[in-house]
């Protein structure tokens, strides 16, 4: 079914491409904490990947590795056939990688359609003088941009918050606002952390509802990270499992439910 | 009833970025330009005499409303605090006296803006800290930069051309024909200067705040880790900002001391005057440009008024009424910093919030 290079057909008919990122035996230490160990696993161009484990699995620390914000000692992570050389947050966010947080990170003083619209801020090319002027080509700039953000703000359908700022939403919607405003920067792979935590059945339907949208029409790559299995095991095309900073298994949802190590990691094991 | 955007539609995104998309506003804003520029200078103050108006009211809540403006971009847009704002002033008011001792004949105008530049490299300077640290730690190094710059005022005399008094006294300068520094400029001369200075500098405030730039520092502000990872630079983004605010008190500084004060010395730079610049900010609205407006004017002009009052009403002797402002305005800031933490900016939006949907609660 998988094809290394050509990538191969899911079973409701998607085409996934190629290798996009690669991480290749990761370790990652904190002093003596192996929080990462010799983990290697792939992620294809317009797949919906996810990374799951039980809690202190090395998850969220597989996130920050692949942007940026740990350096792991060991290992490769290669990103659409590049090594990449050890890099800051702000070099990997113009490599096209864009996330959301567990505990939501938005800008708290400011509005919706700003919250958004700060995504775009890598493809605002005019200079510091035209800014100040905001007149001509950097109004025509904003403009344009702004037009892009309504049209992911339509699209996830949180029109009538646009004006509202974000500090006095919901969660669900913060939420949604955060992804509106990874999608905004167009990103080649999106990171998405625990993005259904804390959400009740129907936020939770949205959500994936809103995720299957993107990869679906923006044709998005996905990773994400995600406690509620049945989410997992419907969202995504192939599931990595982590347990204590070790690679339990790597498959098809349906393979790593059959999988004994995961299972005996989830359910626990009889001594 | 009167100030409502119902019926006023928007069908395109310029009209919707615009400054003030509610037609109300831009009335509004006319009329106080209008006033500003038309009124005040030829009648001054209603029931105050007129060269008092100007020297003691009009021109210097002009000038710190520049002052305000640039330190609510780094306080209130950046979220960087700054105690050296006195001393940033200062580097400016010393570059114009030494570029206009250099070259007497370029229009002075020119000089003053010109000089905010240096204060621009030397905030940028002392904002480098700031990358490393936070908070307390960095009102600490901005603290530094205050007295390192007032140790400068005193002790290196050719900033002040080796005059025995240690002080800068503004040489009489003119642009086109009409006197506008010195002791022979007319108040009205001075005022229309400032406002223009003003202004201008408002408008590009509100166009940087409101782009890339002004996100930005918005975003450092608000969550400085995904800001990184959008693509935010914070290097770039906090010495800018802090290039940008000494930019702003480095023009108000030289204003101050050409086009008001007319002599200056260290005192009028030290921190008790970033203290006072810092509670305009905050207490007018971090974060906001109106508030700059309604900070510096209400710190600077609620004290003399009560001044007056106290003289005119209750005849009460002018040193006791010092005192008492002393008190009231203290009380005060504390009151309505604990009503309303977001300042004067947000009382005034909550007021055109009520005025919207006036007659009704809701």
């Amino acid at each position: 079914m998988k094809d290394q290079v050509e990538g191969y057909v899911t079973d409701d008919g998607r085409h996934i491409g190629g290798i996009i990122m690669e991480m290749k035996n990761i370790t990652l230490r904190f002093g003596g904490v192996i929080a990462i160990h010799n983990v290697s696993f792939d992620i294809r161009e317009g797949e919906i990947r996810a990374i799951i484990g039980p809690n202190g699995a090395g998850k969220s620390s597989m996130l920050n590795v692949i942007n940026g914000f740990y350096h792991p000692q060991e290992g490769e992570v290669w990103f659409r056939g590049n090594k990449r050389p050890s890099m800051k947050p702000y070099e990997i966010a113009e490599q096209g990688i864009a996330r959301t947080f567990q505990n939501i990170a938005l800008f708290k003083g400011m509005t919706t359609v700003e919250n958004v619209m700060t995504g775009r801020q890598l493809m605002l090319k005019k200079n510091f003088l035209w800014q100040l002027l905001r007149v001509g080509p950097a109004l025509e700039e904003e403009v344009e941009h702004r037009r892009r953000c309504e049209e992911i703000i339509d699209f996830l359908e949180i029109q009538a918050i646009r004006n509202t700022p974000v500090g006095s939403l919901p969660y669900g919607l913060q939420k949604r606002v955060e992804l509106a405003r990874a999608l905004a920067m167009e990103p080649k792979l999106l990171l998405l952390d625990e993005p259904m935590a804390g959400m009740n059945v129907e936020e939770k339907e949205d959500m994936s509802r809103f995720i299957l949208d993107v990869n679906d029409q923006y044709g998005t790559t996905i990773a994400l990270i995600e406690h509620d299995m049945s989410v997992v095991m419907d969202l995504a095309d192939r599931v990595v499992v982590l347990d204590y900073g070790k690679q339990l298994a790597d498959g098809t949802p349906d393979e790593v439910q059959k999988d004994q190590a995961v299972i005996d990691a989830y359910l626990g094991v009889e001594h | 009833m009167f100030f409502r955007e119902a019926g006023q539609f928007k069908t395109s995104y310029n009209e919707y970025l615009q400054a003030f998309p509610l037609r109300e506003d831009r009335i509004g804003i006319a009329i106080w330009i209008a006033l500003a520029v038309f009124y005040v200078p030829f009648f001054g103050l209603p029931g105050l005499e007129y060269t008092f108006a100007m020297n003691a009211i009009m021109i210097p809540v002009a000038i710190f409303t520049i002052t305000a403006l640039g330190l609510n971009i780094l306080v209130g847009f950046t979220g960087q605090i700054s105690l050296g704002t006195g001393a940033f002033m200062g580097v400016g008011a010393y570059a114009c006296y030494k570029l206009t001792t250099y070259f007497p004949d370029v229009n002075i105008i020119i000089i003053i803006l010109a000089s905010g530049f240096v204060s621009a490299a030397v905030g940028a300077l002392f904002g480098l800290p700031s990358l490393r640290i936070k908070g307390f730690y960095l009102i600490v190094a901005t603290l530094a930069a205050q007295f390192f710059l007032e140790w400068c005022f005193i002790r290196v005399e050719w900033l002040y051309n080796y005059n025995p008094s240690g002080a800068i006294e503004v040489p009489q300068r003119e642009v086109f024909g009409i006197i506008v520094t010195g002791a022979a400029a007319s108040p009205a001369t001075r005022y229309l200067v400032v406002l223009g200075i003003l202004i201008f500098l408002t408008i590009i405030a509100g166009n940087l705040v409101r782009g890339r730039v002004g996100r930005s520092w918005m975003m450092i502000r608000d969550m400085d880790i995904a800001a990184e990872l959008i693509g935010v630079r914070p290097l770039r983004a906090k010495l800018s900002a802090f290039a940008v605010s000494s930019y702003y008190c480095g023009v108000s500084g030289a204003l101050m001391v050409f086009l008001w004060l007319g002599a200056a010395e260290v005192e009028s730079f030290d921190v008790n005057h970033s203290f006072l610049y810092l509670f305009m900010v905050i207490f007018g609205g971090l974060g906001s440009i109106t508030g700059s407006y309604m900070g510096a004017a209400f710190i600077w002009t609620f004290p003399i008024l009560l001044k007056e009052l106290g003289k005119r009403v209750f005849d009460i002797d002018s040193i006791v009424m010092e005192n008492v402002s002393l008190v009231a305005i203290g009380v005060l800031i504390v009151f309505i910093l604990i009503k309303e933490p977001h300042g004067l900016a947000r009382l005034w939006q909550l007021g055109k919030q009520k005025l919207r949907i006036w007659p009704f609660a809701h």
